[in-house]
């Protein structure tokens, strides 16, 4: 091997020497700092492929059109009223169908080297778990911003505007922020990307057709009735409506805030833990 | 060794199972600071999960090991910030651009925004992958991306590097420009280990050398000593066709001495140092018709150090035994 190749071809000797002998160990960034380089890398990737971002608006939309036209008409009388009533579900459904995307990532990185890299890096170690987590935050903004404008194309009409629009969108950002670690457990735990994929949505699916999101529960029989009361993702779906409408139910607000904190209070812990172990 | 270099590495009964497999069992390592330090075996033998053991990556199950003066299960951290890793699988993200990997290592490792940019460029430019900075590392080759794998290691030049089979899979050209690369990082103080199952990797690079089968070192020493441990040289025959090896081995088995098959179905050896009687057996093999395409008298290759020191060859283990932690 010459001491001195092209640029083109391979390494410079040379300059590679140059490189070693010129760098002095910089002071350790703090916590915040690297996770935010974390989500800059998230939000990298979004940028790089951003066809990941069709999957989780597109299924929606496409709810959106089909049980409006098809079924709006049946179910509330019009397809306007029964956009009225859905559009907030809906806005839920295709943000936590997207929280299902932070463990199928997750598991990706696993299965590559690069989670190894990060692992043997003097860093705070739960910082590539929340930076990503800030990286999947626009993600869950995109998604829910395209189902609130799709359905704003088609005459929905939020009674509290766009503060209204705003305020249920960020309500159910911080619930996903909560929900994703659960997914987080099972991109952890699972062997491959498809299977997390698989397990998330046998089980986000069902919850999100059991819960007040399509059809009001008053005429369901009585236990499924009980059921999609006590559904997590009505109780989301019934703040959202609050929010949207301008008359805030306290309540059911409170009740989604504290599922995604204790979603969150069992679930990062077990989700450090395991990345740690992996 | 018989200096006294301060040791970079100093590993006691190291010692780790997967399930029911013992993929570790009992690693003693001393690695001088300084050296390029090769461990050699083959597929499965153990090197990768002591290369995570020592990198504190995963905690042993028992033993204990200081990484330039640190303890590995007590002080991870300062290991962390004294070593760097590039891993079997490569360790860089397939789905961002050359450039933003390697800022993305400097910004993690506490240099500033323009600090890391122009440190990322400054190292494109040296590992000869300027010109592809802006692709996704998806779409580079494989001797590319271990280049930038590399060069993700020195975004921070650090004192101890764990290379884990830095070329497999690579063509001689970029396997040759990784060891220029190894060579460069000990010049400048680095010291490395090196895991491999290339035998000539570890002739090529490593100061020392430890041989690891089955979760435990057999043998260790320069690639000297553990030449000469295997006794005296050899004539080695590489025979124009290999349909007729048996009757090579036949021949020289009659005139020299008790042959070995090599991994190479046209090649074989016999132990020799004697040159008179090496010649009269490629005298032999001659007369006999058997066409010759090289022959030397040398030291034994580390084919055969490994053969002599575990009874089988380095490549013939079963590669479902691939040590996979998971």
């Amino acid at each position: 091997m010459s001491t001195a190749t092209s640029t083109t071809g391979g390494a410079d000797t040379a300059a590679v020497r140059q490189a070693i002998a010129t760098t002095a160990r910089p002071p350790r960034p703090g916590p915040l700092s690297t996770a935010l380089t974390f989500g800059w890398r998230g939000m990298l990737k979004v940028k790089h492929v951003p066809e990941q971002l069709l999957d989780v608006t597109v299924t929606p939309v496409m709810f959106l059109l089909m049980f409006t036209y098809l079924f709006g008409g049946a179910i509330a009388g019009s397809t306007s009223a029964y956009l009225d009533y859905t559009l907030p579900g809906l806005l839920v459904m295709s943000v936590l169908f997207t929280t299902v995307y932070s463990g199928v990532s997750l598991n990706t990185d696993l299965t590559k080297g690069v989670v190894d890299r990060f692992r043997s890096l003097p860093i705070w170690r739960p910082a590539p778990l929340l930076g990503s987590l800030l990286g999947d935050s626009v993600r869950y903004v995109i998604a829910g911003t395209v189902i609130i404008t799709v359905g704003v194309a088609l005459g929905y009409r939020p009674d509290a505007g766009v503060g209204g629009a705003v305020a249920s969108l960020a309500l159910v950002v911080v619930f996903s922020f909560g929900l994703s670690w659960v997914f987080s457990v099972l991109g952890l735990l699972l062997r491959s990307p498809n299977a997390v994929m698989n397990a998330g949505f046998m089980g986000i699916f069902p919850l999100t057709f059991l819960s007040n999101v399509f059809v009001d529960p008053e005429t369901l029989p009585g236990p499924l009735q009980a059921f999609v009361d006590v559904n997590p993702i009505s109780i989301l779906a019934t703040a959202c409506r609050s929010l949207m409408d301008g008359t805030p139910d306290g309540e059911a607000i409170v009740v989604a805030l504290v599922v995604a904190a204790v979603l969150a209070a069992v679930f990062l812990p077990i989700t450090t833990r395991l990345y740690r172990s992996r | 060794m018989t200096t006294h270099a301060p040791l970079a590495i100093e590993a006691t009964g190291l010692v780790k199972s997967f399930g029911a497999t013992q993929a570790v069992a009992g690693v003693d390592l001393a690695v001088p600071e300084g050296s390029i330090y090769g461990v050699l075996g083959p597929n499965g033998a153990g090197k990768t999960t002591v290369i995570r053991m020592l990198a504190t990556l995963i905690p042993p199950d028992a033993g204990s090991a200081r990484v330039l003066g640190h303890d590995i299960r007590t002080e991870g951290d300062a290991v962390r910030s004294l070593v760097s890793l590039t891993g079997q699988l490569a360790s860089v993200d397939e789905e961002l651009t050359g450039r933003e990997n390697l800022i993305l290592l400097g910004r993690l490792l506490g240099l500033s925004r323009p600090g890391a940019r122009t440190r990322a460029e400054e190292l494109l430019e040296a590992f000869g992958i300027a010109e592809a900075a802006g692709r996704l590392v998806k779409h580079y080759s494989g001797g590319m991306r271990r280049r930038l794998d590399i060069a993700a290691s020195i975004v921070v030049t650090p004192r101890l590097m764990f290379l884990d089979e830095p070329t497999t899979g690579l063509d001689p050209r970029s396997r040759g420009q990784v060891w220029e690369i190894a060579r460069a990082l000990q010049a400048g103080g680095t010291t490395i280990l090196l895991c491999t199952q290339y035998l000539e990797e570890a002739d090529q690079l490593a100061d020392g050398i430890a041989v690891i089968d089955r979760g435990r070192v057999i043998a260790e020493g320069t690639p000297a000593q553990l030449k000469a441990s295997v006794g005296a040289g050899g004539l080695h025959v590489r025979l124009l066709d290999p349909d007729r090896r048996p009757d090579a081995a036949g021949i020289l088995e009659r005139v020299v001495g008790a042959v070995v098959l090599e991994p190479d179905p046209a090649a074989l050896s016999v132990a020799c140092s004697d040159a008179a009687l090496a010649a009269d057996g490629v005298a032999a093999l001659a007369r006999a018709g058997v066409g010759i395409a090289e022959f030397s008298l040398g030291q034994p290759s580390l084919d055969e150090v490994f053969l002599a020191l575990t009874g089988h060859l380095a490549e013939e283990r079963d590669p479902t035994l691939e040590e996979q932690p998971s």
